[in-house]
């Protein structure tokens, strides 16, 4: 029964990497992105148990923190142009942000 | 392990793995940035909680249970700060929520 979750899983991974290589805009590639990020922290959990090693967890802890902190970093620049660096004051790079 | 909690995690975790496809098949299936921000969040915060909370019955009380808790309440409070962000970048940036008339004369086409 932990393998059907993890077939589900792989499933949704499936359709958000389509999503993600397809998404018109930038904003639907980093959603594509985050959304991978969280799937992959539920895989982990699940394949855990999966294979009674539960060691996985701790991998899993740690990427869901570095998945929400690396979309918050790429919004920022997506937004801002730049990460908030007092020297760079480089203007914004014109993106396709139109379907 | 009693029955009961067995079957309860049984019941989070095939719940979750639904809601978890459904997610992702709106991700595809919708027309707009915006209206897939709500297919995320079937899918981001609550599929994926789902099925942890049925691991955190399967696994008894461990150590295991409190990671699988501290996972399950650090994606309830990220995830939907990440959305947020998301749809105010995106409304920054200027991407246009498709609006109903636009989406009947688009279709006519």
């Amino acid at each position: 029964m932990f393998a059907a979750a993890a077939i589900a899983l792989v499933v949704a991974l499936a359709l958000t990497v389509a999503r993600a290589l397809l998404g018109p805009t930038v904003f639907d590639r980093v959603l594509g992105a985050n959304t991978i990020g969280t799937l992959a922290v539920c895989l982990m959990a699940v394949y855990g148990f999966l294979t009674e090693r539960p060691e996985f967890l701790d991998v899993a802890i740690v990427y869901a923190f570095l998945n929400v902190l690396s979309t918050l970093a790429i919004l920022k620049f997506f937004r801002f142009g730049s990460l908030g660096d007092p020297e760079d004051d480089e203007p914004a790079p014109r993106l396709e942000t139109r379907p | 392990m009693s029955l009961a909690a067995d079957i309860l995690g049984w019941a989070f975790i095939l719940a979750g793995s639904f809601f978890t496809v459904v997610g992702a098949f709106g991700l595809i299936r919708m027309p707009d940035l915006y209206t897939r921000l709500h297919a995320s969040g079937v899918l981001d915060p609550f599929g994926v909680s789902l099925i942890l909370i049925g691991l955190m019955f399967q696994a008894g009380f461990t150590l295991v249970t409190v990671k699988l808790a501290f996972l399950v309440l650090l994606l309830l409070f990220t995830s939907p700060v990440a959305c947020h962000a998301l749809a105010r970048a995106a409304l920054h940036r200027e991407v246009k929520p498709l609006l109903d008339d636009e989406r009947s004369s688009s279709s006519k086409r």
